[in-house]
């Protein structure tokens, strides 16, 4: 099942460049791992600058790719935040992060498993989103935060993204089926062999079912 | 009273009553409570004016965004201390973003550098 929300309509194939990163799941605590946000982040920000050369002697040429690399920069670390903070600890879905680039535009998108006890939540918030003033839901989700000391998400990265960058969002939510963990802790060849044996007969209720959210972000260039 | 570690640094200047922030800051939510910790602290102390140098702050996410906007909201409910931000339109955040914060304290005043 797919359901999408807000501006999806993306085509990879008329991207005239691209670049995919993957991100292995749980193979270090999310703390370690936190810093890789913000350096991936500028990463993919200092790679798109390589198709915008500027004249040095030109102030509004510098000026354009200085804005532009900081809002890839900073919305790209905000979808990375979000997909480590999300992403259920027990699938083996990798996150992803892609910069694709057409003439006009470009697309930052983020895709993470996102557990089912956070889904409602979460497409409860894109509607809230989608359908109210930004400068109204700022102020409302600063005073929620305010209220409430143990709220660590405020929603606030989004928002900013539209509000502050225009930038376009949409969602796609997708249920797949997945080995149950059990079976993807594989030691050997062997094992391996014997798992891909066992799965071949085995009914899908040892499959779990998982829901994968791509979120996509476009903005004007 | 300050913070300083390897990426960013937030010191508070009792004569001036200037809080001055510098580095990149991307922390992980709850990794912010020293900081509203020392802001509070300052609040305290009730200066008439408290003034944010935010010059030197390269990078802030949206976790320390809404760190900066809950205090900034404080200070618009206690009414008696006034808050001057100053900022560098080279640094993208600031450019795009402190001007919501004015949404919620209209008093507040900006400097660009």
């Amino acid at each position: 099942m797919v359901q999408i929300f807000g501006e999806c309509n993306n085509d990879p194939l008329k991207s005239q460049e691209y670049l995919r990163l993957r991100f292995s799941p749980s193979s270090a605590p999310l703390q370690l791992r936190w810093r890789n946000n913000g350096l991936s982040a500028d990463f993919l920000a200092d790679y798109l600058i390589t198709f915008f050369p500027s004249e040095e002697n030109d102030p509004q040429s510098c000026e354009k790719e200085a804005e532009l690399k900081g809002a890839v920069s900073y919305i790209a670390n905000e979808l990375l935040e979000n997909a480590m903070k999300f992403n259920g600890s027990t699938s083996n879905v990798p996150i992803k992060l892609e910069l694709m680039l057409y003439s006009d535009h470009l697309i930052l998108c983020v895709s993470n498993h996102l557990p089912s006890e956070n889904i409602a939540g979460f497409q409860s918030f894109i509607h809230e989103l989608l359908n109210t003033e930004p400068q109204d839901l700022y102020v409302r989700q600063i005073e929620r935060a305010d209220q409430d000391d143990n709220m660590t998400t405020s929603g606030l990265g989004l928002l900013t993204m539209i509000d502050d960058y225009n930038a376009k969002l949409g969602w796609k939510f997708e249920s797949i089926l997945q080995e149950k963990a059990d079976n993807i802790i594989q030691k050997g060849f062997i094992s391996r062999f014997l798992n891909k044996i066992a799965s071949l007969v085995s009914s899908q209720s040892q499959r779990a079912k998982l829901t994968v959210v791509t979120t996509m972000v476009q903005l004007s260039i | 009273m300050e913070i300083i570690t390897e990426e960013y640094s937030i010191k508070y200047d009792v004569a001036t009553a200037t809080i001055t922030w510098q580095g990149i800051m991307r922390l992980n939510g709850k990794e912010y409570a020293p900081l509203t910790t020392l802001l509070n602290d300052v609040m305290a102390q009730e200066p008439t004016q408290i003034t944010f140098n935010l010059q030197g702050l390269k990078a802030l996410n949206s976790s320390g965004i809404t760190m900066l906007g809950r205090f900034v909201f404080g200070l618009q409910k206690k009414k008696t201390i006034q808050l001057l931000m100053q900022g560098s339109k080279d640094i993208a955040w600031q450019k795009k973003s402190v001007k919501n914060f004015q949404r919620l304290m209209p008093k507040l005043q900006f400097e660009w550098a």
